[in-house]
């Protein structure tokens, strides 16, 4: 148990994916104008994420790994460079699927996250976990830990970010710096505070 | 516009980094020294001139309806090419690099200009805006990367420049580079020096646009 509860807390705090790997910052610069719209779409990234990298370790482990199809007799075949396109269909899917199953079941709440959905099939940060849990060889409730902390993580990260900026509103900006430029120091200072946990063991 | 424009126009005053913050992510995450920044932007170089060849070759047949998911299968494709021969050619970057080449699939600049542009154009229009935007790209990464390579380690691929007090040289390295922060300050101030740039009138023959702050401009083309 206590192994991931580690595996949660690295991926939130040591491991950030927007802050200390800097993934999905498109998204992360464009929708964090707002704390309400950024709270919105930290959810829907904790939703995408703790679906699609379980799933995503479900069909590396017993279809694309290194003889993974040995229960259908073709343990020489290794699809692991299937993974990049594979992992991408899965998460468009899933997000598609999810967006009208939400639109079906639960329309206020389609209302508030929905249009960030879509958003979410092209964020590195989705793609990325699923790379990095590959990588680290995760098996399944590794992974569905992973996923969730690293949701958390990049929910935390983007609702922080929103908030200091709301405030940046009513601050004194050089003119060349306003909107974008100030945005990204910002980002660069938030990130020093979370840098500053490295070398913590949980 | 003739081909000139499309493969200029990225470069400052359109460019996919600063002004309209897409692709940050491996920009940022490759950038700490300049080798790996090299293979990174030539992959994303490489993969950008296909994407926009295929996608403009086939945008007469491809169904509006489930275009998007079969433009990212075609950068996917692409993309496991790049790959694999970085595994095959050079196994130590391509260890460095990790998921980041695999993370050139969802490179808004790759994903848009496919659909902002290759969908719209001929194939030969299309490869000339995937060269400028692919150098626009390059440019951008490599010159962060040079930044934090030569103040952060003193060393240029490499090459010692500026010598360290470690190796009995003036310069102290500044560790702060060699941390993910120090990427959002170079690529803020780079902002702010390109934001100061285009609001020169001397600079642009587009006067009009500069009239209206550049934050404003950008706001709209964010994401």
């Amino acid at each position: 148990m206590s192994e991931l509860a580690n595996i949660v807390l690295r991926a939130m705090f040591l491991e950030n994916l927007a802050l200390v790997f800097l993934l999905g910052m498109c998204t992360y610069i464009a929708v964090s104008k707002r704390v309400a719209t950024a709270i919105g779409l930290g959810i829907a990234v904790i939703v995408v994420q703790l679906i699609t990298v379980p799933v995503n370790n479900l069909i590396y482990q017993f279809v694309l790994a290194p003889g993974a199809l040995a229960w259908a007799g073709l343990g020489t075949l290794d699809l692991s460079y299937l993974k990049f396109v594979t992992f991408i269909g899965v998460i468009a899917a899933l997000v598609q699927m999810l967006e009208v199953a939400m639109e079906r079941f639960t329309p206020v709440l389609h209302q508030t996250m929905g249009i960030y959905l879509p958003l979410l099939t092209v964020n590195c940060a989705i793609l990325g976990a699923s790379l990095l849990m590959v990588q680290r060889s995760y098996d399944f409730t590794g992974s569905l830990a992973y996923g969730v902390g690293t949701g958390l993580g990049w929910a935390l990260a983007v609702v922080l970010f929103a908030a200091i900026r709301e405030r940046l509103r009513y601050s004194d900006v050089p003119v060349g710096l306003q909107g974008l430029g100030i945005a990204f120091i910002v980002t660069g200072l938030l990130a020093f505070g979370f840098a500053g946990l490295t070398g913590i063991e949980f | 516009m003739n081909y000139r424009q499309y493969l200029t126009r990225p470069l400052l005053e359109e460019n996919p980094i600063t002004v309209q913050v897409l692709g940050l992510c491996s920009a940022l995450a490759v950038s700490r020294s300049l080798r790996p920044a090299l293979i990174m932007a030539a992959s994303v170089f490489c993969v950008l001139v296909f994407s926009n060849l295929a996608v403009s070759l086939l945008r007469g047949v491809l169904p509006r309806s489930i275009r998007l998911i079969l433009e990212v299968t075609i950068i996917a494709s692409a993309v496991i090419v790049v790959d694999e021969t970085l595994k095959a050619y050079a196994p130590d970057i391509s260890q460095v690099l990790s998921v980041f080449v695999g993370l050139i699939i969802t490179n808004c600049i790759v994903l848009g200009r496919a659909e902002a542009f290759a969908m719209r154009h001929g194939p030969l229009e299309s490869v000339a805006d995937a060269v400028g935007n692919g150098a626009a790209y390059a440019g951008i990464l490599l010159l962060v990367a040079a930044i934090r390579e030569i103040l952060g380690s003193g060393t240029l691929l490499e090459v010692p420049i500026l010598p360290t007090t470690a190796s009995g040289g003036w310069y102290p390295p500044n560790e702060m580079m060699l941390y993910a922060p120090s990427a959002f300050f170079i690529i803020g101030l780079l902002i702010w020096g390109i934001a100061a740039w285009r609001r020169n009138p001397s600079h642009s023959p587009h006067s009009e646009l500069e009239t209206q702050p550049a934050h404003l401009k950008y706001q709209e083309t964010a994401g």
